[in-house]
C-alpha cells in the first residue's frame, strides 16, 4: 500500500495531512483477517460506549416528563411521545436562541476570517516599523481568554455600553491571536516567487493578496473558519457573562440558564440539548472531511 | 513592561497609515503592511490588551461592579488573595481536575486514534463516533452527564448497577466532572493523533517489516517516537484548557460550587467575587494572578520546545 494511493480525492484536495484522504484511498476491499475482525469488534464496542449517552438523551426526550423520572429507569420509552420536543418549541425561546446563535457565530466567523487573514499576511509578508514588537504582543494574546480575564473584560465592555447587545457578544470573540498566528505561519510558507511574478507584472500588494494569496490559502482559511464557527457556536462563558436577557441568549447559554432555572424538566432539557447539538453533528456527517481537516489543522498549527 | 510595549505598539500603526496609503498607490509597499494588520490590532487592543491593562489597574483598587475605581488600595488585594483560603482551595480544584484530565485524555486519545487508524473499514464511522461529542456545546454535555449521573434515573447507575452519589458526594463530584470532560473533549486530541498517525511515512513500517520487526517493535520504535511532538502539543493544549475549566463544573452542579464547594474552580471563584460579591478590584487581582500562572505554563512550554529544537540540531 503506497502513499501515492492516498492522494486527495476531492477537487481541491488539500496538501494537508487530512484524516479524510486516507479513508478514501484505502477503500479498496481487502479480506477480513482475524486481526481486523477483533479490531472492528473493539471499535464497535468503544463506539457504543461513546454513543450511549446520546442515545440515552434521545430516548429520554421521547418520554413523558413523568416517565423520564420514573424509578427504576429503563432505556426505551414505554410510551413514545414528542411532547417534550413540542413543549420546547412552544413554550421556550428556543427558536430565538437558535437565531441568536446563528447571527453571533456567522458574524464572528466572518470578522475573524477577514481580520486574521489580513493580519496574518501583514505579519508574514510586509515590512513596517515595530513589526517584531507587535508580533510579540500578539503572542501574549494567546494566553488571554474570557476565562482568565473575564471580570476586567466585562467591565471594559460595560464601559463601552455593549452589555446585553449583539455587539457585546460578537466583538470580544473577534480578536483571536491564535488564528492570526496560524495564518501567519501558513502565509510564510507560500513561495515568494509566486508573488514576485505578479509584482513584476505591475500588480499591487492588495491585488496580489486577493488574487494570488487568498485563493492559494483556501484550505487554511476553511480550517480557521470551521474552527472559529464551532468555537463560537458552542461558546458559553462569554455570552453568559455579557447577557442576562433571555431574548438575546445563544443556544448553549439559554439552555443552561433558562431551562435549568425553574426546576429541571429532563425530557425537555434533553430535547433542547439535542436541538443545540444536532445541527453541528448533522453538518459534520456531510462535511466530515473538511471539518476533520479544519480542526486537526488548526490544532496542529500550535506545534 | 506590558504597558509600555502596548502603547508604543498601537501608536505607530496609526501614524503610519498615511504613508502606507501612498506606498500602495505607488505599488511599492513597505509601510502599508500596517494597513493589513490594523483592523486586527484595533480589535486586539480593545478586547485583549485594554482589558489586560485594566485588570492590572483595577487590581490595585477597590472597584465595584460599576467599574469605577473608588480608591487606590495598593497591594491590599494581593495580600488578601494570598491569605484567602478559597483562592488556594479553588486553585487546588482546578489543578486536581487538570491532573486527572490531562493524562487520561492523552492516553485515551492515543488509543482511540490507534484503533481508528488500524481498522480498515468504516473509518468515517469511528471518527464520527469518537469526535461527535466535541461538537456539543459544553453546557449540553454537562446537562447530559448531570442527567446520566442522576441517582435513580441516570444511565450510569442503570448500566453499572452501583449506587454512587456522583453529584452530591464531595469525593465523587469532581470525578463526575472529569468523566463528562473526557467524553466530551477527547475527540479533539483524538483527531490530532489520527492526523499525526497518518503523517508517519509508510516506508518506515515497510522497511522495519523487511528487517523482521514485529508489530510491537514497530509501535515502540517507530510510532511512539514519531508521535512525540504531537503528544507534547496535546498535553500542552490540555493543560492550558483544563486549568481554565468552568462550564462543565458549574452546569453540572446547577451553578453552585458543588458538594461542600468541592467543584469550585478558579475561574468560578473569580466570577463569584466579581459578579456575585461585586468586588471587581479583588476579582481583578486574582484574575491577574491566574493570568500569571497561565502565562508561566505557556512560556514553560515555549522554553521546552526551544530547548528541544536546539538539542535536536
Amino acid at each position: 500500500m503506497s502513499t501515492a494511493a492516498q492522494t486527495p480525492a476531492g477537487p481541491r484536495g488539500t496538501a494537508r495531512r487530512t484524516a479524510g484522504r486516507a479513508a478514501r484511498g484505502r477503500a479498496a476491499r481487502r479480506p477480513w483477517t482475524p486481526g481486523q475482525i477483533v479490531l472492528t469488534l473493539l471499535g464497535a464496542a468503544v463506539s457504543t460506549v461513546f454513543l450511549a449517552p446520546l442515545a440515552w438523551a434521545l430516548f429520554t426526550s421521547l418520554k413523558s416528563e413523568t416517565e423520564a423520572v420514573e424509578v427504576p429507569t429503563h432505556w426505551l420509552p414505554d410510551e413514545w411521545t414528542t411532547q417534550a420536543w413540542r413543549a420546547v418549541f412552544e413554550t421556550g425561546n428556543i427558536t430565538n436562541w437558535f437565531v441568536n446563535s446563528l447571527v453571533v457565530s456567522v458574524c464572528v466567523t466572518a470578522v475573524v476570517l477577514s481580520v486574521s487573514a489580513l493580519a496574518g499576511y501583514g505579519f508574514a509578508r510586509t515590512e513596517f516599523r515595530g513589526k517584531g514588537v507587535l508580533l510579540g504582543v500578539v503572542m501574549t494574546g494567546l494566553m488571554v481568554s474570557p476565562a482568565v480575564l473575564g471580570v476586567p473584560l466585562f467591565t471594559t465592555v460595560q464601559q463601552m455600553g455593549m452589555v446585553d447587545t449583539y455587539w457585546g457578544m460578537i466583538l470580544p470573540q473577534c480578536a483571536p491571536a491564535a488564528m492570526v498566528y496560524i495564518l501567519y505561519k501558513f502565509f510564510q510558507g507560500i513561495p515568494r516567487e509566486l508573488e514576485e511574478a505578479a509584482f513584476i507584472d505591475g500588480a499591487g500588494r492588495w491585488r496580489v493578496f486577493f488574487t494570488i494569496v487568498l485563493p492559494l490559502s483556501r484550505p487554511s482559511l476553511a480550517a480557521v473558519g470551521i474552527f472559529t464557527f464551532i468555537a463560537s457556536w458552542n461558546n458559553f462563558l462569554w455570552p453568559y457573562m455579557v447577557t442576562n436577557n433571555p431574548d438575546l441568549m445563544t443556544m448553549p447559554n439559554g439552555i443552561a440558564t433558562v431551562m435549568n432555572s425553574y426546576g429541571i424538566q429532563w425530557a425537555q432539557l434533553m430535547a433542547g440539548g439535542l436541538m443545540a447539538g444536532l445541527p453541528l453533528i448533522v453538518v459534520f456527517v456531510f462535511f466530515q472531511r473538511q471539518i476533520v481537516a479544519g480542526v486537526a489543522h488548526t490544532g496542529l498549527a500550535g506545534q | 513592561m506590558t504597558t509600555t510595549s502596548a502603547r508604543t505598539v498601537v501608536a505607530p500603526a496609526r501614524t503610519r497609515t498615511a504613508a502606507a496609503g501612498r506606498a500602495v498607490r505607488r505599488g511599492q509597499g513597505f509601510q502599508h503592511g500596517a494597513w493589513f494588520v490594523a483592523p486586527f490590532l484595533v480589535l486586539f487592543a480593545l478586547f485583549v490588551i485594554w482589558p489586560l491593562l485594566r485588570g492590572v489597574y483595577l487590581s490595585f483598587t477597590d472597584a465595584n461592579i460599576s467599574g469605577d475605581a473608588t480608591s487606590f488600595v495598593g497591594l491590599d488585594n494581593y495580600r488578601e488573595a494570598l491569605d484567602d483560603p478559597l483562592v488556594w482551595e479553588s486553585l487546588g480544584h482546578s489543578a486536581y481536575f487538570t491532573l486527572l484530565v490531562v493524562p487520561c485524555i492523552t492516553v485515551l486519545a492515543f488509543l482511540l486514534a490507534m484503533l481508528a487508524h488500524h481498522i480498515e473499514r468504516g473509518r468515517w464511522l469511528w471518527r464520527l463516533c469518537f469526535f461527535a461529542p466535541f461538537l456539543l456545546p459544553s453546557t449540553v454535555a454537562a446537562n447530559l452527564w448531570q442527567w446520566l449521573f442522576n441517582p435513580g434515573t441516570g444511565m450510569v447507575e442503570h448500566v453499572l448497577g452501583i449506587e454512587t452519589a456522583w453529584l452530591t458526594d464531595k469525593s465523587y463530584a469532581m470525578l463526575a466532572v472529569v468523566v463528562c470532560t473526557l467524553w466530551w473533549t477527547v475527540g479533539f486530541s483524538f483527531l490530532l493523533y489520527l492526523a499525526a498517525l497518518q503523517g508517519i511515512p509508510a516506508h518506515l513500517y515497510e522497511a522495519a517489516k523487511l528487517d523482521g520487526a514485529n508489530a510491537w517493535h514497530r509501535m515502540v520504535r517507530i510510532t511512539l517516537p514519531m508521535l512525540r511532538h504531537i503528544t507534547g502539543l496535546v498535553v500542552a493544549l490540555q493543560i492550558l484548557a483544563s486549568l481554565q475549566v468552568f462550564d462543565q463544573a458549574v452546569v453540572m452542579m446547577d451553578f453552585l460550587p458543588g458538594p461542600e464547594g468541592s467543584t469550585r474552580t478558579f475561574v468560578q471563584y473569580t466570577l463569584e467575587e466579581g459578579f456575585t460579591s461585586y468586588r471587581v478590584g479583588y476579582a481583578s487581582a486574582i484574575s491577574v494572578i491566574f493570568f500569571v500562572i497561565i502565562a508561566a505554563v505557556a512560556l514553560a512550554r515555549m522554553w521546552l520546545l526551544r530547548n528541544r529544537e536546539e538539542g535536536g540540531r
